[in-house]
C-alpha cells in the first residue's frame, strides 16, 4: 500500500471539492454539509468558524472517515495528498487516520480514555501505524513526544492516568498523541475552548511551534474569532452547512462582506475595544439542518435583506463569488456593495474607535 | 487502601451483629416452639425441657443473642447447659468459631451441615457465573456493535424469551429432555473433583449450572449491550478510532474496558445473592447444596439451621460488597478508596 | 418557534429597535449611543452598597486516608475576600478555573456555609443566619447558572420551573402564578404561550432565558450570574448579555457577574475583581483594570486573550507568557500566592503576603511591586506600610501603618505609587 504522501506532488495537501454530507433520518434528511469546497496547503492553517450545527465539525469527520458509514450519504471529493479518499474502504481509511491525518479534540478529559495510562494510549497510537516497531521503541517515541509538548518529567508522567493531569497538560498529551506519527494534516477541533486564557495562550504557542517544526497543514475549528485572527492564514465562515465567506484571515476579519460574519464580529466584545462599542446580537437562532431556509440560509436572521431588490434573499441561494478586497476572498451574499454597508452601518456601532483611526 | 478495607470490615462486623439480632428477633416472634421441633416427634414434656435447656431456648432473648455472638467469635460447646455437659461428657459437641449453631434434629453442628452443602452450591455458582458472564458479555457486545440490525433484534428478542420462561420450567426441560429422553449428557449427579477429576465435576454441573446461568444471562446480555453502547458513544472512543486503531481493538479493548466497571459491580452482588436461584435448581436436580439444605430445614422447622443459613448468606453479601468496592478501585483508576 | 430577539423587550419592539438601529446613519447612531442600552455599562459611585462582603472564607476540609479520617488540611477555595456591590450596579469576578470565583458566588447565595467572614445585606449578616432564618431572605439574592441544559429539570414544564419560587415563597396568590409566569416569559423574550412546554423543546439560548425568568420570579435585589453565557453559541451570547443589561436597568438589580471571559466581563461590569487562588489580587473600575492594571497576574491574563485586531498585522501578538499551572489550593505558595508564576517576583514575595492596597480612587491591588507592565519598582512599595525591609524581614526602625483601603469598599485616601505618599480625591 502506498502512503498518500508519497504520490503527492505540489499543490494543496488537502482538497475538499463540492463535499456534501447528509444524514437520512426518520424526520427527513439532515443536510449537515452542502457543496463545500476548500483546500489547505502544507505549513498553512485554515480556520473554520461557525456555530454549533454549522457543519464545521462534520466535514472534518468525513476527512477522517469517522462518520457512521451506514447512516451517512457523502458526495463530492476529498483528496488527501492527491489521493481521493471518498469511497475508500474502512481498512484504507484506518491506515490514514492518526497517520497522515490526525485529530486534536476539544475536551481532553473526555477524549482520553479514563482507564488507560497515557503512556499506553500514546504507544498504542504509534504501534497502530508502526506494526513492526517494538514496544520499547514506541515507549521511547511516546516519552520523546511528551517531552516535545512540554510535559515535565515525561518518563514519570508516562505512567499516569489522564485525570492526574491538569487541563492544560492533558491538552498537551492530546497534542503529543496526535503528532506521534508525524501527520501531514492536523485537524484541531476547538483545541483550546475548555481551557483558561493563559493556558490557551500556551497551547496555541505550542501548536504554532510544532507547525513550524513539522510543516504540517492545520485545520483549526473554532468559534473564537480572536484565536483565528492570531493563528489562521485563511478563514472559512460556515453557516447552515455551507461556506458563506472564505479567504485570507486579514480580509475576512478586517473587510468582511457577509452579514453573518458581521454578526459574529458584532456579537462578541473585545478586551481592547472602545467601551462605547455595542453588542449587536444576531437575532433568532441557528437554522435547523432538517429544514434549511430557502434562498440564502441566513436571510431570516439578516437585517440587510431590505437592501436587496425583490425577495432575492429568500428565493435564490447566492453563489460563493469573489469579494472586492482580493481575488482569494469569496463571499455568499446578494448585497450589491456589502463593503459600503459594513463601513457605514456596522463598524460605527461595533467599533467606533476603529473608524476614527481610519479617518 | 488498607485503612479503607479495615474500616469497611469493621462496618461489616457491625452489620453482621445487627443481622443476627434481626434474625433472632424474627425467629423469636415465630409462633412455633423451637424446642418442640428440635426435639422431634414423640417428644415428652421432660425431653422437650431438656432440649430447651440444651439449646439455651430457656434463656432470655438477649442472653441467647449474646451467646450466639460468642459462638460466632470464639466457638462454643453443645449442649449449652453446663449440667448436661457434665452429665454426659461423651455427647458434648464442640462447635468451633465461627459457630453458626447446632441442629438437634440432625445432631450436627450447622457448620458441619454447611460444610457438606457449600461446595456443591459454590461449584454450581461458579460454573453458572462463568457461563452467564461469557454468554452475557459476548451476546451483549454482538448486539451493541450491530445496533438496530437483525442480529441486535434477534439477540434482544432471545433474551425476552428466556426472561419469559420460569427457572423451574427450564430446569425440568433440561433434565427431562436433554439428559433423560435424548441422553445428550448423562444424568447430572454431583461429583467432587477429588473423586472424579475436573471433567466429571464439570460435566455433571453442566445442566444445573446452565439453568442457573440462564436466570441471569438475559439480564447480562441487555446490560452489557447498554453499557457498551454507552461507552461507544464516548469521546474517547472517537479518539481511539481517530488514532487509526482496528475496530476490534476499539470495541474489545477501549469500549469493553469502560463497560466492565458497572458489570463487575453487578456480578459481585448477583453472585452473592445466588442462593435464591440455587434453591429451585438444586431441588430439580436433587443436588444437596445450600438450597436444598434451606428447603429441608424449612420443612422440618429446624430453626438453628435456618438462622445459620440466613447469617451465612448475609455474610457472603457483606463480603461481596467489600470485595466489589475494593475491586472498583483497581478497575477504575479515578476511584480512590479512602 | 418564535423568532427570539435581542433583549428583554417584547419581541415586537425588539425587532423594531434592531431594524431602526441598522437603518440609521452613523451620525445619528453616534448620538443614539448615549441612551442606547447595549453599550458597556457605566460605573455610578452615587449608588449605595447593597451587599458588603468582608473577609469571606470557605475552607473545605481534606480528610486523611487513615483509619480515623482526620482532617489533615483545607482547600482554601475562598480565602479572605472583601468587596461591595452597589445598588443596580455590577461587579465582575474574573479568574481562571479553581480561583474561587464560583465558590464566592455560591457563598453569597448561601449554597455553601462560609467558614468565616460576613455577608452584609440590608443590615443583616447572611453568613450567620441559619437555613431556617435564611429562607425568607433567599428571595432577595438569586442565581443564574452556567449550564442551561442541566440546571432545568427536564420533567417540569417551563411554567412550573419559573413559577416554583413564587409558590415556595408564597409571594403570589396561587391563581395569579400563571399570569406572573407569562409576564416573566415575556420579559425575557420568550413566547408567554409556551409556559406548558418542556425545556427540551427550547434551544440553549432560550433555556438560559428560562433560567433568567426563574431567577427574576422573586424580584431579587441581587443576582449572582455564574458564567451565564459560556455554554452558549457566540451569536446567542450577545442576546443573553443584552437581556441581562435590560433587566438590570429595568429592575435595578445588582449583579455579581462571574465569568472567565475577560471581554464579556469588561462589557457587562463597570467594576471588576480579579481572583487568584482564593484571593482578590486586583479590584477596580473598568479603566483601572483594563487600561491600567498594576498586578502582574491581571496583566498576564489580559495579554493572553486572543485579539481579533491582530488580523490587521497577522501573527501572534507579543504577550506575557505565564509558565506552568495554578498551584494546588490545598498547599498554596507562601507569601504571595502568585509568586511561583510571577515574572517580577522577588525575595519579599515568598515571605510576606501583599495586602490589598488602594492605589487610586477606585483601584486596589495586592502586589509588593505594583506597577504598569515593564515598570516594576526596584524596592517593594508595600514594605514601609508593613514595617518590613525590602526582603520581608521585620524592620525594627519602621512601624506598620494602616493599609489604605483595608475594607470592602474604597477609602477616600489612598497610597500614591508615584510619590509614595497618601493621595486624596
Amino acid at each position: 500500500m502506498t502512503s498518500p504522501s508519497n504520490s503527492f506532488d505540489d499543490g494543496p495537501f488537502l482538497v475538499v471539492d463540492d463535499l456534501s454530507v447528509r444524514f437520512p433520518t426518520s424526520d427527513g434528511v439532515v443536510s449537515a454539509v452542502s457543496n463545500l469546497s476548500y483546500e489547505v496547503e502544507l505549513g498553512k492553517t485554515l480556520g473554520i468558524v461557525g456555530e454549533s450545527g454549522s457543519g464545521k465539525s462534520v466535514s472534518s469527520m468525513a476527512i477522517l472517515g469517522l462518520h457512521d458509514r451506514r447512516s451517512t450519504e457523502l458526495s463530492g471529493s476529498i483528496r488527501v495528498g492527491g489521493d481521493e479518499i471518498l469511497g475508500k474502504g474502512e481498512e484504507a481509511m484506518r491506515a490514514l487516520r492518526g497517520n497522515d491525518v490526525a485529530m486534536i479534540f476539544q475536551d481532553a478529559l473526555a477524549a482520553l480514555h479514563p482507564y488507560f495510562r497515557i503512556g499506553k494510549q500514546l504507544t498504542e497510537a504509534y504501534l497502530a501505524h508502526h506494526p513492526s516497531a517494538s514496544k520499547r521503541d514506541a515507549e521511547k517515541r511516546a516519552i520523546e513526544m511528551l517531552d516535545r509538548v512540554g510535559i515535565p518529567q515525561p518518563d514519570m508522567r508516562f505512567k499516569d492516568y489522564p485525570h492526574q493531569f491538569s487541563g492544560g497538560m492533558r491538552q498537551r498529551v492530546m497534542i503529543a498523541m496526535a503528532l506521534i506519527n508525524d501527520p501531514k494534516l492536523v485537524i484541531a477541533d476547538e483545541p483550546t475552548t475548555a481551557l483558561d486564557v493563559t493556558v490557551q495562550a500556551q497551547i496555541l504557542d505550542l501548536l504554532q511551534d510544532l507547525q513550524r517544526e513539522f510543516n504540517s497543514a492545520i485545520i483549526l475549528i473554532t468559534h473564537d474569532l480572536g484565536v483565528v485572527a492570531e493563528f489562521a492564514d485563511d478563514v472559512m465562515v460556515m453557516y447552515g452547512g455551507r461556506a458563506v465567506e472564505k479567504g485570507p484571515a486579514k480580509d475576512i476579519l478586517v473587510r468582511p462582506e457577509m452579514p453573518y460574519t458581521w454578526g459574529l464580529l458584532s456579537s462578541i466584545p473585545d478586551v481592547e475595544a472602545d467601551t462605547n462599542a455595542k453588542l449587536i446580537p444576531i437575532a433568532g437562532n441557528p437554522p435547523s439542518l432538517l429544514n434549511l431556509p430557502s434562498g440564502c440560509s441566513f436571510h431570516p436572521r439578516c437585517p440587510h435583506t431590505g437592501k436587496v431588490p425583490g425577495n432575492l434573499c429568500s428565493t435564490e441561494l447566492p453563489e460563493l463569488l469573489p469579494a472586492r478586497s482580493g481575488p482569494t476572498h469569496f463571499k455568499r451574499c446578494h448585497l450589491a456593495d456589502p463593503e459600503a454597508v459594513y463601513r457605514e452601518e456596522v463598524l460605527p456601532e461595533i467599533a467606533p474607535d476603529l473608524l476614527e483611526e481610519d479617518r | 487502601m488498607w485503612a479503607y478495607v479495615v474500616r469497611r470490615c469493621l462496618v461489616g462486623v457491625a452489620l453482621i451483629m445487627a443481622l443476627t439480632l434481626i434474625t433472632f428477633a424474627l425467629f423469636f416472634a415465630s409462633p412455633v416452639d423451637p424446642a418442640r421441633f428440635a426435639c422431634g416427634k414423640n417428644c415428652s414434656a421432660e425431653q422437650r425441657d431438656v432440649t430447651r435447656a440444651a439449646l439455651g431456648y430457656d434463656k432470655p432473648f438477649v442472653v441467647q443473642w449474646a451467646g450466639y455472638l460468642k459462638g460466632l467469635a470464639v466457638g462454643r460447646d453443645f449442649p449449652l447447659d453446663a449440667e448436661q455437659r457434665a452429665a454426659a461428657p461423651d455427647q458434648v459437641t464442640h462447635c468451633a468459631a465461627p459457630c453458626l449453631g447446632y441442629s438437634h434434629l440432625d445432631s450436627k453442628t450447622v457448620n458441619e451441615m454447611v460444610a457438606d452443602a457449600l461446595p456443591i452450591t459454590a461449584s454450581l455458582a461458579i460454573v453458572a457465573l462463568v457461563m452467564w458472564l461469557i454468554g452475557g458479555v459476548l451476546f451483549g457486545i454482538l448486539a451493541a456493535i450491530h445496533q438496530g440490525s437483525l442480529i441486535d433484534r434477534g439477540v434482544v428478542g432471545g433474551t425476552l424469551v428466556i426472561y419469559a420462561f420460569p427457572s423451574f420450567a427450564i430446569a425440568v426441560f433440561l433434565l427431562q429432555y436433554v439428559a433423560v429422553k435424548w441422553g445428550i449428557v448423562p444424568l447430572p449427579r454431583y461429583t467432587e473433583i477429588a473423586d472424579g477429576g475436573l471433567w466429571a465435576w464439570f460435566s455433571n454441573l453442566l445442566l444445573p449450572a446452565l439453568t442457573l446461568a440462564l436466570l441471569y444471562l438475559a439480564g447480562y446480555v441487555r446490560m452489557t449491550r447498554a453499557f457498551v453502547l454507552e461507552s461507544l458513544s464516548e469521546d474517547y472512543i472517537r479518539t481511539a478510532k481517530a488514532k487509526g486503531l482496528k475496530s476490534r481493538t476499539v470495541v474489545f479493548k477501549h469500549a469493553l474496558r469502560a463497560a466492565l466497571t458497572p458489570l463487575v459491580t453487578m456480578t459481585g452482588l448477583d453472585f452473592a445473592s445466588l442462593l435464591g436461584g440455587a434453591i429451585i435448581t438444586e431441588r430439580v436436580f436433587t443436588y444437596h447444596g445450600l438450597g436444598m439444605l434451606t428447603v429441608d430445614a424449612n420443612n422440618s422447622s429446624d430453626l438453628a439451621v435456618l438462622v445459620g443459613i440466613v447469617l451465612l448468606a448475609g455474610m457472603i453479601v457483606i463480603i461481596a460488597n467489600i470485595v466489589v468496592d475494593v475491586l472498583y478501585a483497581y478497575i477504575d483508576p479515578r476511584v480512590k478508596v479512602a | 418557534m418564535t423568532d427570539q430577539s435581542t433583549g428583554g423587550l417584547p419581541a415586537e419592539e425588539q425587532r423594531e429597535a434592531v431594524s431602526n438601529g441598522e437603518a440609521k446613519t452613523s451620525a445619528e447612531s453616534l448620538e443614539n449611543l448615549i441612551d442606547d442600552s447595549h453599550s458597556a455599562a457605566m460605573f455610578d459611585p452615587s449608588k449605595k452598597p447593597v451587599l458588603t462582603v468582608t473577609d469571606l472564607k470557605m475552607h473545605f476540609p481534606v480528610k486523611s486516608s487513615g483509619l480515623l479520617r482526620r482532617t489533615v488540611g483545607h482547600v482554601k477555595a475562598v480565602d479572605g475576600v472583601s468587596f461591595e456591590l452597589r445598588e443596580g450596579q455590577s461587579l465582575g469576578l474574573v479568574g481562571e478555573s479553581g480561583c474561587g470565583k464560583s465558590t464566592t458566588g455560591r457563598l453569597i447565595t448561601r449554597l455553601y456555609d462560609p467558614t468565616e467572614g460576613s455577608i452584609e445585606f440590608e443590615g443583616r449578616d447572611l453568613a450567620k443566619l441559619s437555613q431556617r432564618q435564611l429562607k425568607p431572605r433567599r428571595r432577595d439574592i438569586q442565581m443564574i447558572f452556567q449550564d442551561p441544559y442541566s440546571s432545568l429539570n427536564p420533567r417540569h414544564t417551563v411554567g412550573a420551573i419559573v413559577g416554583a419560587p413564587m409558590v415556595i415563597h408564597g409571594t403570589v396568590p396561587k391563581k395569579q402564578v400563571l399570569k406572573k409566569v407569562q409576564e416573566l416569559l415575556e420579559v425575557v423574550g420568550l413566547n408567554p404561550e409556551h409556559y406548558n412546554r418542556y425545556p427540551n423543546e427550547f434551544s440553549g439560548g432560550q433555556r438560559q432565558r428560562i433560567g433568567i425568568a426563574r431567577s427574576l420570579a422573586l424580584q431579587p435585589k441581587v443576582l449572582v450570574a455564574d458564567e451565564p453565557v459560556s455554554a452558549l453559541d457566540v451569536s446567542i451570547q450577545a442576546q443573553v448579555i443584552n437581556l441581562l443589561q435590560d433587566i438590570q436597568k429595568e429592575f435595578g438589580i445588582a449583579f455579581l457577574f462571574i465569568a472567565h471571559d475577560l471581554a464579556i466581563v469588561r462589557h457587562f461590569s463597570p467594576e471588576i475583581a480579579v481572583m487568584y487562588l482564593g484571593k482578590i489580587v486586583e479590584i477596580g473600575d473598568r479603566e483601572s483594570i483594563y487600561k491600567n492594571a498594576h498586578h502582574p497576574y491581571t496583566q498576564a491574563l489580559l495579554s493572553a486573550v486572543p485579539d481579533i485586531k491582530q488580523a490587521q498585522t497577522g501573527g501572534r501578538r507579543e504577550r506575557i507568557r505565564l509558565e506552568g499551572d495554578v498551584p494546588s489550593p490545598v498547599n498554596p505558595p507562601s507569601g504571595c500566592h502568585f509568586r511561583t508564576r510571577c515574572p517580577i517576583a522577588k525575595e519579599i514575595c515568598s515571605v510576606v503576603e501583599p495586602p490589598l492596597l488602594q492605589i487610586d480612587q477606585r483601584h486596589k491591588v495586592a502586589c509588593h511591586f505594583a506597577s504598569e507592565v515593564g515598570h516594576a519598582p526596584e524596592r517593594p512599595v508595600t514594605a514601609p506600610l508593613l514595617g518590613v525591609d525590602e526582603y520581608g524581614a521585620p524592620d525594627p526602625g519602621a512601624s506598620p501603618a494602616e493599609i489604605p483601603g483595608d475594607g470592602p469598599g474604597y477609602a477616600d485616601t489612598w497610597y500614591d505609587l508615584a510619590n509614595n505618599t497618601r493621595g486624596r480625591a
